[in-house]
């Protein structure tokens, strides 16, 4: 006598019962806005953009402008009123600066630089990472050796010495930040793409005639995504971070237009004497954002990771 | 002579588990009892809820399931809602379990020595070389040479066999009075399997240990033991001695169950299955679980059919139940 | 085993010998090493003699070799700020960043273990929910200014700490270690909180993930069958299985403490070589960067070395091979 045949299937929940056709996008949505914590960062996040986008226009004050701005006006507290009855609601900074003004204008630069280097690094790191997966061979041993000693380098040294070589800033920055950053999605989209390469649609499409370019651009790419926009969203806060760091050690943006880290680097010198909102204040603007965004990041990951699946 | 209290008396148990799409009764009022010494073999397919039953008896159900109602009393003691310090006094000791799969069920990470002593050492007071000596002369008894040596061994180092010795051995460490195992020869292969279930018969019957065997393959219990028990859906359908309900089956379900095992059928015909599958455990159908697939079915069993004794010491829940005719001579 | 660290040890060097062409040819390729390497005070004379004794002159590789020739004797790159070898300049401060770095990662990985292994088997109550909260503010939160803020509150306002300097050194082992000091602990320990933060949080998550993976296995289940007290449970079973993942990340990231200290030591002004490489940027002094580069390298290389032979050592599934 041996096993019986009566097929039986494992205990599993009745199917969810979905809107009549929700399309992907709708799911992940719903799925992200079930946790009240995403949301709240997501909510953060844009009204920073926002704020940022608007900064020309809400600010009291045009902090680049160095023709309003008065050294008299300088380290003054918050709430202190300056030389053309302007309140300094968060205080002033050495240079008369309204801290609040600044702040915006910082964070446009900060959000700004962000963005795009992420963008960027995730177009070539994506590009390379695919390539390399669907060429196999040499090119993917090469373009993963040239990863691999990308990313055993603390990427902290990486810019610093980049932007030693080639100087100040909002471009360099980003091109900085887009060497630390591409060899993170190449990974990414490499892993992704191997396992999307040897499924079904992939060989359908090949049947089909279709150009290589076209398979890997139109079929594989998009079934990467998720996990590039997983990794994409921290990543801005992590490019943020860099941003502010090498400002702050004097080697991101230009003195003239600072970015939030530069704010917080001239703080430095004042903290001493008690001089605490030029450091402090956008201090917590940065953290604000860099949160939110982690906060959103976080979700998405939990929403997008197939092995989550309940 | 009053008989000896039972070992274990389950009444009426029910274990649920919450989802977000309803409540799933893995198990829906299972009663039953062992006494010392007995072996009871509690037979069903994938999903019928059979070693949720062994887990819920220790209390070892993953969150969110919990028992929810019914009573599991251990020699006359309620343990359902017992304190957790004493149910881990219990387990292991007066109580001990054994799992399918053995690599899994060993601690990678840790040796077999520690594995054991640990095991003596949480119910009794002893010195670890007195748990070590313990260890060795139990690893003998199941069949391990030089266990001296293995035990300082690690699970991988072991062939799937062995380690499933190891995990028997491990269970009748501090001489239960029951033992529950839970599909352990199924990740073995045939002659392994056949050498173990004829050791745990010698060893039960040696020391008055009771023994719950849970199984999907009807010719293990055979083999092995005195009475069975076969569940579908979370339900107990039949329960009887061994002989009576593998050569009369009475309930449907039972009957296809050992009209599906090959050997009856003459070359080349096809192997008979019961048709259809096992209900969905959120969408089960209200009266009878089997009536979907019972060819035998009516509009009496849109009722939930009773266990009732349809020959001495052998009920069946059904309300058609088969004539009480040899299994082969069945349809 | 011994094969395993053969083999390990050849893959490191081949690295560090990759990586040292890259830094070489780094240096080539921008512009003239000669403008990188010699002081913008040299005269002629001296840019002459420089270029010599760099083999300018000769064909590629030969200038590669005696790159890293005189890389090891120290000759190469004397520094423009300080006039010495910048080489030595930079083991001269490694003692006091290894310090600051590994006292760091102590601490996080002290606090965080138990914490995330907390947060990881009761992840249902509200202890645990604050645990992760902070923990994604830990991480979030810019180092840098974690810095400021210690010092605003802990040295300016409060008075408790000193707000920048090491301690009074002790030398044990040859190696000069101020942590042996009370008084050295009033220095170090606003640096090593601001260093340890991010990598505690990181610690928190991967222990809690790790938890909720074990705790879910079926030996885990197995040990409460056996009737173990839950201490035990967790403790031993649970815990010995999460340590070798987060004992491996943890050393892995060592590394990234390293550079990471960089902004540390430049806030606190700690004397160890990620002060000196920010001030030889921002003084242009360039031997000096060259030195930090290859001495990181050799470190990041050494370390993951070391991690990987420990993994080996921790997991007895690598370390013995399958079933006899």
């Amino acid at each position: 006598m041996s096993e019986m045949t009566a097929p039986a299937p494992a205990p599993a929940p009745a199917p969810a019962p979905a809107a009549a056709s929700e399309t992907p996008l709708l799911r992940i949505w719903r799925e992200f806005a079930e946790s009240k914590v995403a949301l709240f960062g997501l909510a953060l996040f844009l009204l920073s953009i926002l704020a940022a986008l608007l900064a020309p226009w809400i600010t009291p004050q045009n902090p680049y402008d160095l023709a309003t701005l008065d050294i008299m006006d300088s380290r003054m507290p918050p709430g202190s009123v300056s030389m053309d009855n302007l309140v300094f609601l968060l205080g002033s900074d050495g240079q008369g600066r309204d801290m609040l003004s600044a702040m915006l204008y910082g964070l446009r630069i900060s959000l700004f630089v962000g963005v795009v280097a992420v963008a960027l690094a995730l177009a070539i790191g994506a590009v390379a990472g695919i390539a390399a997966a669907y060429l196999g061979g040499h090119v993917d041993t090469l373009i993963m050796r040239i990863v691999d000693i990308q990313l055993s380098f603390p990427a902290i040294l990486v810019a610093l010495i980049l932007l030693a070589v080639l100087g100040n800033g909002v471009d360099k920055v980003i091109i900085a930040l887009v060497t630390v950053q591409w060899a993170y999605f190449a990974r990414a989209a490499r892993g992704a793409a191997l396992v999307e390469r040897n499924k079904e649609y992939v060989e359908a499409a090949r049947c089909l005639g279709l150009k290589r370019p076209r398979i890997l651009l139109r079929h594989l790419l998009p079934n990467c995504m998720p996990a590039l926009i997983v990794i994409g969203t921290v990543d801005i806060a992590r490019a943020i971070t860099l941003e502010a760091t090498l400002s702050f050690l004097g080697l991101g943006v230009p003195v003239t237009e600072p970015s939030l880290g530069m704010l917080i680097a001239n703080g430095f010198d004042y903290l001493l004497s008690g001089v605490y909102w030029i450091s402090m204040f956008p201090g917590i603007a940065l953290t604000i954002v860099i949160v939110a965004i982690n906060l959103v990041g976080d979700r998405l990951r939990d929403v997008l990771n197939p092995r989550l699946k309940r | 002579m009053t008989a000896p209290a039972p070992t274990l008396s389950v009444e009426n148990l029910q274990t649920h588990f919450p989802t977000r799409d309803g409540i799933i009764r893995a198990v829906d009022g299972v009663s039953f009892e062992i006494g010392p010494g007995e072996i009871l073999g509690l037979v069903g397919e994938s999903g019928s809820g059979k070693s949720i039953t062994g887990f819920s008896i220790l209390g070892l159900l993953d969150p969110p399931g919990h028992v929810a109602a019914g009573s599991v009393k251990f020699k006359g003691e309620d343990i359902v809602g017992a304190a957790p310090e004493r149910l881990r006094q219990l387990r292991g000791a007066r109580i001990a379990m054994i799992f399918q799969d053995p690599m899994m069920t060993l601690n990678p990470v840790l040796r077999v020595d520690t594995q054991m002593i640990e095991a003596v050492r949480a119910h009794n007071k002893v010195s670890e070389k007195a748990a070590r000596a313990r260890a060795i002369e139990t690893l003998r008894a199941v069949g391990i040479a030089a266990p001296e040596e293995r035990l300082k061994s690690y699970p991988h180092q072991f062939s799937g066999g062995m380690r499933q010795r190891v995990a028997i051995a491990i269970a009748l460490l501090n001489k239960p009075d029951l033992i529950i195992a839970d599909e352990p020869t199924t990740a073995l292969d045939v002659t392994i399997q056949g050498q173990i279930l004829y050791e745990m018969r010698k060893l039960c019957r040696e020391t008055g240990t009771a023994l719950i065997w849970i199984t999907h393959d009807l010719s293990v219990v055979a083999g092995l033991a005195d009475r069975v028990m076969v569940m579908y859906a979370g339900r107990i359908v039949e329960t009887g001695s061994v002989a009576e309900v593998l050569e009369r089956p009475r309930h449907p379900y039972t009957a296809g169950l050992i009209g599906s095992v090959p050997g009856g059928t003459a070359r080349g015909h096809k192997l008979f299955q019961i048709p259809g599958m096992a209900p969905p455990p959120l969408n089960l159908p209200p009266g009878c679980r089997f009536k979907n697939r019972c060819g035998y079915a009516d509009a009496a069993c849109d009722t939930m059919p009773e266990m009732t004794e349809l020959s001495p010491q052998h009920w069946a829940r059904c309300h058609h139940p088969r004539p009480a005719m040899l299994a082969e001579n069945q349809a | 085993m011994l094969v395993f660290i053969i083999r390990r040890l050849l893959q490191a060097a081949l690295v560090v010998a990759v990586m040292s062409v890259l830094v070489f040819v780094g240096i080539y390729l921008i512009g003239d090493p000669l403008a990188i390497l010699a002081s913008p005070e040299a005269t002629e004379i001296d840019r002459e003699e420089i270029a010599r004794a760099l083999g300018l002159d000769r064909p590629l590789w030969e200038q590669y070799m005696a790159f890293i020739g005189s890389a090891f004797i120290g000759e190469f790159g004397k520094s423009f700020v300080f006039g010495q070898p910048a080489m030595g300049l930079i083991l001269e401060r490694m003692p006091a960043t290894l310090e600051l770095a590994f006292t760091a990662t102590i601490m996080a990985f002290c606090i965080g273990v138990p914490l995330g292994v907390y947060a990881g088997l009761r992840h249902e109550t509200a202890a645990a929910q604050t645990i992760m909260a902070g923990s994604i503010l830990g991480f979030s939160l810019p180092n840098f200014w974690v810095g400021l803020m210690l010092i605003m509150i802990f040295a300016v306002q409060l008075g408790w700490m000193p707000a920048s300097g090491r301690g009074p050194t002790i030398e044990v082992l040859g190696i000069q270690l101020s942590i042996f000091s009370a008084k050295g602990w009033h220095h170090i320990l606003l640096p090593a909180i601001t260093l340890a933060l991010s990598k505690c949080a990181l610690i928190i998550r991967l222990a809690r993930a790790t938890a909720r993976e074990v705790m879910l296995m079926d030996y885990v289940k197995f040990a409460r069958a056996k009737g173990l007290s839950e201490r035990r449970v967790v403790g031993v079973h649970i815990l010995k299985n999460i340590m070798v993942p987060v004992a491996t990340v943890t050393g892995l990231e060592l590394g990234a403490l390293i550079a990471f200290a960089v902004i540390t030591e430049t806030i606190f002004s700690w004397p160890g070589m990620g002060k000196l490489l920010i001030d030889s940027i921002t003084q242009l002094d360039r031997p000096v960067i060259v030195a930090y580069l290859i001495v990181v390298v050799f470190m990041l290389v050494a370390i993951n070395l070391i991690v990987d032979i420990l993994y080996s050592v921790l997991d007895p599934r690598v370390r013995l091979g399958g079933a006899q």
